[in-house]
Parts: structure tokens; C-alpha cells; sequence
């Protein structure tokens, strides 16, 4: 077995190579007012794919801003906006199969959102009220659905990489005609387990996507003290894996590379890796203040590049949306996500019983033992368990 | 039945599982043609193919977190890590993931279908990262099961039942005992129950307690102790987590007495966990205090590994002065 590439050249002098040996180009399509660039190949889209892609935008702008503000009054602990990288979320969940296995980082809600997930369901999870699909276990945004193939969020990062090249692996090995997706930001690709992933995925063959948002910042910490290297697509090059880099604000060039990577994921059992070159409008989370760390010129020069208003104009541009339309749907979904606030915030917590739930496939004796002491002792001091007090 | 040594017992269980359910996949580092270092897996590639049988890169987080996604997804996924010592790079992808992943999903999710394989202990001159007993960085984590089989017969009936349960399981194999367990096993298909323990030998005197290699320990001190009129009853915990309070919490009622043998350093080892418990249960019983005999608080050493372990003549000593508190 060889050893060296295919295209090893010999030289007789000490010659390095750098990052910048490597040139790798980023697909853009969509202009900043709308148009697209005269030689550019679109991807596969319609009137009613636009929509949904606006919708999912819209629906997702307006929850992040609410739910921020609801975080600010004390209603919720915990929360993360995905504002300013709709593109790259929404772009690629619109490329892919409903029954593609999505593993996400933690700020990929439109993805989610785009297959399905209800405004009632988001509450419910945020509020860890009885009615969450996670019973109440994981702060909020932890959100997962076994039926819209959405794997649930774990806070700690990365480890859904090497995991989606082993949902990848069983897919093709299922034989089924799927893929799986998984979205990380660039500060989760030093982690081991990015590494442990990428490699696994190209040695073995699993049909899987890894879409790097690559949004400038992870917490305060920018691209310049994250790596040294080009970005994170030339990881992708080295693993010997199809890798491309996007305008991760442009929604077509987003939805193109993720249509054709599954296309090439499908027919060659191989993993894709796409980067997408975004910038985080928001701050990382609600416990976080990126005034600390970044200026309000750099924030107002990337507002010029929001890959919402830029979708939109193109759908104007196109005559599928109206001012008006477009009114009409923030009104709708500020509306929606406020009922289901006051909804969902008056549902009691997840019920006591279910502390023990799911350790195991059953409980074991000593989980049951140690449910039926803890009920003695609420019933004992009913004030000091006010969430459970009176159910137990 | 035929006598065959461990390795060949857990090559048996592994071909059974795999034949049983073609969703089971079996990898690790060099587990595919060459059979694993200690040719566990010989055969397997052949018989069941590259997709299901094969090696991975050598990242054992990358298996862990691959193992995750696989179970994920409805397959079987049976890991090797090739040495207990080096399970560590692994522990986030098992000790936050495999083990919380039905959980913290509210049971959307899970990876019961994981079973890590990864032979553990030392009396084989193999130095600190050869030879290590990690089970207490995995019993103290909800959600994980921890096996230790002791013999030919038990690895493959615990395998396949670990194979088969729905949780994820942590399966440490006792290395030494790989090739020098030799013992009659049946040729079918057959599960030892998971979370219970077995009394080997009945006595009264005093309750001795192990698991995996150091079964043959305790018992080599037993039969030391009988020579001086002590009746030891022995008991082979085979699951750690969840553990079978029950079975050792009678046996102590009856004798008055326990003592407790593993090869991990005794700080924060599992005989802690024990003794606490049993402490609970039988205090109106016990007749002298909870004895451990253990690793000492070092790391596993090389040539010192005699003085290390808690063998016979260490189990024996505590054993008699345990009879005469």
C-alpha cells in the first residue's frame, strides 16, 4: 500500500508549503441587492421553496428576539439566537431529504424549525415544561425530535461530529437513500473529536455532511486566535475529503453546495465538508456580551450583509414576495410565539417521577428506592419543592 | 461442551450476536484481519464482511463517538478499545454521551445498543498503561452498565447478554485470564443475566467479594483459610452497574463478615461503594468491620506488580484478622 498522494513531485531544494500553497474559493451567488452574478448557476429552487426558506427565516428572526427579550424579564435562563447566519442554516436544512439525520451544535433552531418542529414545541421545551419532548432535562435550546430526525443537542461540543459519522455509516449501511448532516461552528473544529470525526468518515465511507458554520467568533474568542491555518476547509482537503467553501449569508450559494454534497455524499458513500464563511449577528448566548470583545463598526459592517434582507430582496426581485407579505408574516409569528409564551410558561414542570426515567431502559431498584425516599421528604417540607409539592 | 479458553469464548459470542442480527457491527484499532492484539476478533472480517467488521483509525474518541452515532441510528455497535488504560481519550463520547443519551433526550433518543469491549488488569508484566482497572471511572456514571467476567463460561453468556441488553455496557475483560481460563462452555447460544451476582461457594464464616480476575484470588485465600477451620463464602459480583445489593447483603446477614478484592487503587475504588452500602443494610450484623483488600494508591507499576496486588496471602491475612477483631 502506498504511502504518498498520487501526484507526489519530486524536488531537489528545501520547498515548503503554506496556507496560503492552498487556494480555495468561495461560491457566491447571490448579490447584496438582490440580483445574482451574472455567471452564476443556480441552485434547484421554486416559488414554494422560497417561502419556506423566508418563512423559516422570519419565524426564526422573530423567535430569537422574543426569546432573548423573555430571557432579559427572567422567564426563561437560557438562550441562543441564530441571527445573522439564517443562511447557513436554512440554505442547507432546504438542500437535504426530511428523513436526513440532522445532528446539530446548538444554534441550528430554523433547522429544526424547517422540518416541522410547532411554536407550541419550542415553548414547551424552553419552558422544561410537561409537555417537552426532553422531559425537562436539558437547559433551553437543547431541542431533538425522533420524528423529524433531529437529534437532540448536547451542550458539550463537538461531540456530535464523530457521531454523525456514525449515523452516516449505519445509513448507508441500512441501505437507505439518506445522509447525515452535522453543523458545528469553527471554535467546536479544535476539538479532538472534529479530528476523530472527519477522519473516520473519509477512511471509512460515511455519506455524511459536515457544515461548518464558520461565524468569526466562538464565545469572544475570533477566527485569529482559533486557528492559523486556512480556515477550516483545508482540514476537510487534508482528510481527503469533497470540500467547499460558501458565502454563508448568501441563501443560494448555501442551498447549491448542499444540494450537490448530498447529491456526491449519496452516490459515492463519501462525507462532504462545507464551509460557510458567516458572521454571528448576536452575541454567543444571553449569558454573554460581545461588546466586550468586538466593535460596533464591525457589527454594523456585517448588518450590511444580513442573509435575510439579501433573500429577500432576491424573492422581490423575483415577485414572490411584498412589503406587505413580508409585514404580514413578522406581525403573524410575533403574534404565535407570544401566545405560546403565556402557554407554555403556565404548564407545570415535567413531573417529578420522571428524575428516574431513562437512566436505564428501566429504572433499577435502587433509582426506585431512591424515588420513593425523595417523595417522603418533599411531602415533609412541601415549600421547599414548589415544583413538585402536591404531586408527588 | 467443549473446553476452550476466554478469547475463544468471546470470539464464540461475538460470531453468535453477529449472525443473530445483521445490524451488529463489530471495530476497533486492528481488530479486522489481524484479529485484534490478542486475536479476540479473528475470523470475524472473514466471515462477516469489511462493512461489518473492520478497523478504524486510531482515535478512540473517534470509536467512542462513532459508536454513538451508529446506536443512534438503530445498529449494534460493538467497540474494542484496545486496553482499558486507554479508554481515557474515549471517556467524554462514553461518560457524557453513550450514558446520558436516552436522558437527556427524554428517551427521543438512545445508544442502548453499545457495547465497549476492552480488556483490562495486570499480571502481565505490562507496566502502568498495560494494566490498569479503571471499572470505578464508570460505575459512578448513571446510565452506563460495568461487566467483569471471570471465566470462559461467563464472558460469553455475560457478552451476549451485554450485547443484547439495551444500555450501553462498559465490558472489561480480564487479560490475564484470556488464554489461561480454559473451562467447559456450550456451543449454543445462552445469556447470564446482567446485575446479578453469583455465590460461587456457600460458607459462614465471612462473605468474600470480587469480580473478574481477582475471583481466582479470593479463592485461592478461601482455600488457605479453610485450612485453618475458616468457611469463606465467595461471591462473584459480574456487574458492577447497576451492582446486586441483594445477593451480597444476605450472604452478609448470614456470616457477619465481608471482605471486599479488586485490583483498582483502593481510594475511591468500588469496594468503597460496597462497604458503604453493606454498612447500611447489615450494620446490626456484622460482626467486624468491612475489610478491603486492594490496589495500592499508586500507579500500576512494573516490577513491583507482586507487591502491588491484593493477592492470595494479602486476602488471607485480612480474611484472619477480620476473624479475630
Amino acid at each position: 500500500m502506498s504511502n504518498a498522494t498520487s501526484t507526489t513531485e519530486t524536488v531537489h531544494r528545501v520547498s515548503f508549503l503554506d496556507k496560503d500553497s492552498l487556494s480555495i474559493p468561495i461560491l457566491k451567488i447571490l448579490q447584496a441587492d438582490g440580483t445574482t452574478f451574472e455567471k452564476a448557476v443556480l441552485p434547484v429552487i421554486d416559488q414554494p421553496l422560497a417561502e419556506k426558506i423566508y418563512d423559516t427565516c422570519v419565524f426564526t428572526r422573530v423567535l430569537d428576539e422574543r426569546m432573548l427579550g423573555a430571557q432579559r424579564q427572567g422567564r426563561i435562563s437560557f438562550y441562543m439566537t441564530c441571527t445573522g447566519e439564517e443562511a447557513s442554516i436554512v440554505g442547507s436544512v432546504a438542500a437535504l431529504d426530511n428523513e436526513d439525520v440532522i445532528l446539530a451544535q446548538y444554534r441550528e433552531h430554523a433547522a429544526i424549525r424547517y422540518r416541522g418542529f410547532s411554536t407550541e414545541q419550542f415553548m414547551n421545551q424552553m419552558f422544561s415544561n410537561e409537555k417537552d419532548l426532553g422531559k425537562g432535562r436539558q437547559m433551553p435550546i437543547h431541542y431533538g425530535s425522533q420524528a423529524l430526525h433531529y437529534q437532540t443537542i448536547s451542550s458539550p461540543l463537538a461531540t456530535q461530529i464523530p457521531q454523525a459519522t456514525g449515523v452516516g455509516y449505519s445509513l448507508k449501511m441500512q441501505g437507505k437513500r439518506n445522509v447525515a448532516i452535522c453543523y458545528f461552528g469553527e471554535g467546536a473544529a479544535s476539538e479532538g473529536d472534529f479530528h476523530a470525526g472527519l477522519n473516520m468518515a473519509a477512511v471509512l465511507k460515511s455519506p455524511t455532511i459536515f457544515f461548518c458554520r464558520n461565524n468569526g467568533y466562538a464565545i469572544s474568542t475570533p477566527t485569529s486566535e482559533q486557528f492559523a491555518g486556512n480556515g477550516i476547509a483545508s482540514r476537510g482537503i487534508g482528510y481527503g475529503m469533497h470540500t467547499i467553501r460558501v458565502d454563508g449569508n448568501d441563501m443560494l450559494a448555501v442551498l447549491a453546495a448542499t444540494q450537490q454534497a448530498r447529491a456526491y455524499a449519496l452516490e459515492h458513500n463519501a462525507p462532504v465538508l462545507i464551509e460557510a464563511m458567516t458572521y454571528r449577528l448576536g452575541a454567543h448566548s444571553s449569558s454573554d456580551d460581545p461588546s466586550g470583545y468586538r466593535s460596533k463598526e464591525e457589527e454594523a459592517k456585517w448588518q450590511q450583509h444580513d442573509p435575510v434582507k439579501r433573500f429577500k430582496l432576491w424573492m422581490m426581485n423575483k415577485g414572490w414576495l411584498s412589503e406587505s407579505d413580508d409585514q404580514g408574516l413578522y406581525e403573524k409569528y410575533r403574534q404565535e410565539v407570544l401566545a405560546a409564551v403565556k402557554v407554555a410558561e403556565k404548564l407545570p414542570v415535567t413531573h417529578v417521577d420522571e428524575i428516574i426515567n431513562d437512566v436505564y431502559d428501566t429504572p433499577t431498584p435502587r433509582l426506585k428506592q431512591q424515588l420513593a425516599t425523595l417523595k417522603q421528604h418533599i411531602k415533609k417540607y412541601p415549600d421547599s419543592y414548589p415544583h413538585s409539592a402536591g404531586r408527588v | 461442551m467443549a473446553k476452550i479458553n476466554m478469547l475463544q469464548a468471546i470470539n464464540d459470542a461475538l460470531t453468535i450476536a453477529m449472525e443473530a442480527d445483521d445490524k451488529t457491527v463489530l471495530f476497533g484499532e486492528d481488530v479486522g484481519h489481524f484479529g485484534g492484539v490478542f486475536r479476540a476478533t479473528s475470523g470475524l472480517q472473514e466471515k462477516f464482511g469489511r462493512d461489518r467488521c473492520f478497523n478504524t483509525p486510531l482515535t478512540e474518541q473517534g470509536i467512542a463517538g462513532f459508536a454513538n452515532g451508529l446506536a443512534s441510528n438503530g445498529m449494534t455497535a460493538i467497540a474494542e478499545i484496545q486496553f482499558a488504560d486507554y479508554i481515557f481519550p474515549a471517556i467524554d463520547q462514553i461518560v457524557n454521551e453513550s450514558a446520558k443519551f436516552r436522558y437527556r433526550s427524554g428517551n427521543e433518543f438512545n445508544v442502548g445498543g453499545i457495547i465497549y469491549r476492552t480488556p483490562y488488569g495486570g499480571g502481565i508484566a505490562g507496566g502502568h498503561y498495560h494494566s490498569q482497572s479503571p471499572e470505578a471511572y464508570f460505575t459512578q456514571t448513571a446510565g452506563l452498565k460495568v461487566v467483569v467476567p471471570r471465566n470462559a463460561y461467563q464472558a460469553k453468556g455475560l457478552l451476549l447478554a451485554s450485547i443484547r441488553d439495551k444500555n450501553p455496557v462498559v465490558f472489561f475483560e480480564p487479560k490475564r485470564l484470556y488464554r489461561a481460563s480454559v473451562g467447559e462452555v456450550p456451543e449454543g447460544d445462552y445469556e447470564i443475566e446482567l446485575g446479578k451476582a453469583e455465590v460461587v461457594k456457600e460458607g459462614t464464616d465471612i462473605t468474600l467479594l470480587a469480580w473478574g480476575a481477582q475471583m481466582e484470588i479470593i479463592e485461592n485465600a478461601a482455600q488457605m483459610a479453610a485450612k485453618k477451620g475458616i468457611s469463606c463464602e465467595i461471591i462473584d459480583l459480574r456487574t458492577l452497574a447497576p451492582w446486586d445489593v441483594d445477593t451480597v447483603a444476605t450472604s452478609v446477614k448470614k456470616t457477619g463478615r465481608l471482605l471486599i478484592n479488586h485490583e483498582a487503587p483502593l481510594t475511591g475504588g468500588f469496594a468503597g461503594e460496597i462497604a458503604a452500602t453493606i454498612q447500611e443494610e447489615c450494620f446490626l450484623y456484622l460482626e467486624s468491620p468491612i475489610s478491603r483488600v486492594c490496589g495500592l494508591d499508586t500507579p500500576y507499576p512494573l516490577v513491583h506488580e507482586k507487591e502491588y496486588m491484593p493477592d492470595a496471602l494479602k486476602t488471607f491475612e485480612a480474611i484472619k484478622a477480620s476473624m479475630k477483631y
